[in-house]
């Protein structure tokens, strides 16, 4: 495997009972890009994410991650070699603040996650980092607010600024602009064009427009299987894609 | 603000708990409001903070009073001692429990917790240290630290009360601090909490062999101030009253579990000898109208009418 690959599956298979929701799927991920996985419902989507992230048990196959077999590897074991994922509804920490959001990203790397005789002051030393997150996705005036408060954009910008406090080398993310009005749209797709500097991004994403402004490759998934590979203009020219969109092969 | 608030309400406790028993109010019943307090408090830590209801929790309530008891009675070890080889039990019971349990959620977890309790609460009645039905009796004081004379009630009184602090601080500070943070937001977002790299299973099982020692802890007090340790802190129907204590004061606040148990072993005591077992119909009637009418629970709707307040005045 050449080094510009940061995450590849072998024939990664997942049944339910007899159902096969992803079938024999090939994925290489270059690092560095933004590479979209799209399809029909029912494609399989969100069960490779499960896959990739260990929140699914694959049946066969294996997840390659910077040339590391982590196929047996636990969810948080996952999220600790750096690859961290979102949820297809906004993944937040309602009844906690803004800030507070953002800290428990921060405060795993302090070692006293299991110290429950240290006082609350002592995660204050992460609050200008916390702040500077907040800044970034342009959070920082709700910084005390409740998080359940927030309007449901500024909610998916808070669950980008928590990601990025683990500062993770790939980012999953599951339908990152789903539920959103217009201009949260246009918001969000700048927002991970800014944060892809440095860092890889995975997305399943239905919005096509998303998809063709951001992605660098784009993989098809139809019936758990991929059906295309490769940049948006060629996919989009592909007759088994439109068929599988549109139903018509022309 | 919320910090000034609670130290109002700490203030207010200590007072209240220093005072108490100088207004002619019976001791005994004070203590054992204040053992209750604690279990409660030590329950909330579960289901309030870790999300996590036990139905089981009278094991450990029950467990350490027997511990205690024979230790201190049969072993002749000091209270002190008998208190913490309780406490130790209770932690190490809970560990054992809470690996068992923490693989699963919601009813599930509720069931397995009940289910462990009662293979408990029936091994006490066979073992035959227990004293059975009977119960194990004429546990006696002793002397706190060999100085302190617990035969003396109001001797007792403080002891008591003091445990009841030091165990409400240990929860107050595990709340705020940064394994409670973590804890929270298990709570509050479960897959997320895992997704940013968090071993939720350890982080419950923590908080659930804390919860058990402070549970044993209260047990054990409470078999020192009544020279008795019986089934009935073992059965399951104590585990459902920690649970209306609970509920009624106001689940995941941090003085609701104590205001809850006040009124709760309060109700009881008035109650008792006008009512006969009416008492358990009332109790029950009061379980439905918190659960319909006032779910945050005295403590949680009054904190509530506070913020509403607050800001109205903004």
């Amino acid at each position: 495997m050449s080094d510009d690959t940061i995450l590849e599956t072998r024939d990664l298979v997942k049944e339910f009972k007899g159902f096969v929701a992803v079938n024999g799927v090939n994925l290489r991920v270059k690092r560095g890009s933004i590479h979209a996985l799209i399809g029909p419902n029912g494609a399989g989507k969100t069960t490779c994410f499960n896959l990739l992230t260990k929140f699914l048990e694959p049946t066969r196959g294996s997840i390659r991650f910077n040339g590391i077999d982590i196929t047996r590897e636990r969810p948080a074991e996952i999220a600790r070699r750096g690859i961290i994922r979102s949820f297809q509804i906004s993944a937040v920490f309602p009844h906690l603040s803004v800030l507070e959001n953002v800290r428990i990203g921060l405060q795993r790397r302090l070692g006293t996650s299991f110290h429950f005789w240290k006082p609350e002051k002592s995660l204050e030393q992460l609050n200008d980092r916390a702040m500077a997150l907040l800044e970034s996705v342009d959070l920082a005036p709700f910084a005390d607010s409740i998080t359940v408060e927030l309007p449901y954009g500024r909610k998916r910008a808070l669950e980008i600024a928590t990601t990025l406090a683990l500062d993770p080398e790939l980012m999953l993310l599951d339908e990152p602009t789903q539920g959103m009005g217009h201009e949260d749209v246009g918001r969000v797709v700048e927002l991970i064009r800014k944060v892809s500097a440095g860092r890889t991004i995975m997305m399943v994403e239905h919005n096509l427009n998303v998809v063709a402004d951001l992605s660098h490759t784009i993989t098809v998934l139809a019936r758990g299987a991929v059906l295309a590979e490769g940049p948006y203009a060629e996919v989009a020219k592909n007759p088994q894609v439109l068929e599988a969109y549109v139903g018509v092969a022309d | 603000m919320v910090t000034h608030r609670a130290a109002l309400g700490f203030a207010a406790l200590l007072i209240a708990g220093l005072a108490a028993p100088q207004f002619g109010i019976y001791p005994t019943f004070l203590m054992k409001c204040w053992c209750f307090a604690l279990f409660a408090c030590a329950f909330n830590l579960l289901i309030g903070y870790a999300g996590l209801l036990s139905f089981g929790h009278a094991a450990f309530f029950g467990a350490a009073g027997y511990i205690a008891g024979h230790a201190i009675k049969v072993w002749g070890w000091s209270p002190e001692c008998g208190l913490l080889a309780a406490t130790a039990f209770a932690a190490a019971l809970g560990w054992l429990f809470g690996s068992l349990a923490i693989r699963r959620a919601g009813i599930y977890f509720a069931m397995i917790t009940l289910a462990l309790a009662q293979m408990t609460y029936f091994a006490w009645i066979q073992l035959k240290f227990t004293g059975g039905e009977d119960g194990l009796q004429g546990v006696p004081r002793g002397e706190m630290f060999g100085m302190i004379d617990l035969t003396d009630n109001m001797n007792l009184y403080y002891v008591v009360f003091a445990i009841f602090l030091a165990g409400f601080f240990l929860i107050y500070r595990t709340v705020h601090s940064p394994f409670g943070q973590v804890l929270k937001s298990i709570r509050e977002n479960e897959p997320r909490a895992l997704s940013l790299g968090y071993d939720v299973a350890r982080y419950k099982l923590l908080a659930f062999v804390l919860s058990a020692a402070l549970s044993g802890l209260a047990g054990a007090t409470k078999t020192l101030v009544f020279q008795l340790a019986s089934l009935t802190d073992a059965h399951w129907h104590t585990s459902g009253e920690v649970v209306l204590m609970t509920l009624l004061g106001g689940l995941g606040t941090v003085f609701g579990p104590v205001v809850g148990a006040f009124v709760v072993i309060g109700l009881q005591n008035q109650l008792a000898d006008k009512v006969g077992s009416w008492v358990q119909v009332i109790m029950g009637a009061i379980f439905v109208a918190c659960v319909l009418a006032f779910r945050r629970g005295i403590v949680g709707e009054l904190m509530a009418l506070m913020h509403r307040i607050g800001l109205r005045r903004v």
